[in-house]
């Protein structure tokens, strides 16, 4: 069954990166949404549901971390896994997100096998 | 934090970057340091600012021929002229390997904040770095071209005065 996923990241490239490690991945992608920082995401989810989220950290008006503690506040999209990928790479910044409630922790440069990995299970 | 630390820690991720996301394989320049802030003639230059008990910028440099060449294999698109796109690729290219340097070098020297890329593309700039601080620069052959990153660090005399917003350019631009 196809899944709506939302790629959460500032730069453009690499959300069209990440819609592309999707397929690659084997993500049965159904619609993708975009969003470029934490504010637009949440904007966004008002309106439509997704099966998952794929979110940066480092990002202006509301950063990835911010985002996460959002999501996990709000009934509608507490149980949403959401991966972060970001080069934020330090075990702090790993644990913190962990602690939100990230389902996955995923470190830039990343391959199509890291993200199918961190998806086991998920989706 | 020595010259050797950061040649080798730009070294590592600049290779680590290049090899998983855009499929190339990199060959090392000699590194070098300066005393002014990185300013190619004419190209592409990406800045981003650390920040915590040690501070300072890093920069990617290459030309528009290289810039393209990396986008086009970034996002498996050919790309002829630069746009917002191409240089999108390259400040993203630049938080990859500079964020990584930072996740290294923060085992050693604390927790640092990392700012959001600023790219420019132009001819006949330069840009300036505020007070005296030299540059590890580290050049990498790719192909015929070279790109190089920069890479400026010393400890804050206030780190709670080093604390910045994100969204603060890493240093200043002069078009002449």
């Amino acid at each position: 069954m196809p899944v709506d996923v939302m790629i959460v990241d500032d730069s453009a490239a690499i959300r069209k990166i990440l819609q592309r490690v999707l397929l690659q991945a084997d993500v049965p992608l159904g619609k993708v949404i975009e969003a470029g920082d934490g504010v637009e995401a949440l904007e966004k989810l008002k309106t439509v549901k997704v099966g998952l989220i794929l979110s940066d950290i480092n990002m202006p008006n509301m950063d990835g971390l911010a985002l996460l503690g959002a999501l996990k506040a709000q009934d509608a999209t507490r149980d949403v896994p959401v991966i972060m990928v970001t080069t934020e790479g330090s075990s702090s910044r790993v644990m913190e997100a962990v602690n939100l409630g990230a389902s996955g922790y995923v470190r830039k440069p990343f391959t199509a096998e890291q993200i199918k990995e961190k998806l086991a299970g998920l989706i | 934090m020595t010259h050797d630390n950061l040649v080798a820690y730009i070294r590592t991720s600049t290779r680590d970057v290049f090899s998983t996301m855009l499929g190339l394989e990199l060959a090392d320049g000699e590194p070098f340091v300066k005393e002014e802030a990185p300013a190619p003639i004419d190209g592409v230059l990406a800045l981003i600012g650390l920040a915590g008990r040690w501070a300072g910028s890093g920069a990617f440099s290459c030309t528009a021929q290289t810039a393209l060449r990396l986008a086009s294999q970034l996002l498996m698109q050919p790309y002829e002229a630069i746009d917002d796109e191409v240089l999108d690729a390259v400040g993203e290219i630049t938080n990859m390997v500079l964020g990584n340097v930072k996740t290294a070098i923060e085992e050693k020297l604390g927790p640092m904040g990392l700012s959001i890329p600023t790219v420019i593309y132009g001819r006949n700039f330069t840009t300036r770095t505020i007070g005296r601080s030299k540059w590890t620069v580290v050049p990498f052959h790719l192909d015929s071209e070279i790109i190089e990153v920069h890479l400026c660090l010393a400890p804050s005399k206030d780190p709670a005065a080093a604390r910045f917003h994100k969204d603060q350019p890493a240093a200043i631009l002069s078009i002449e």
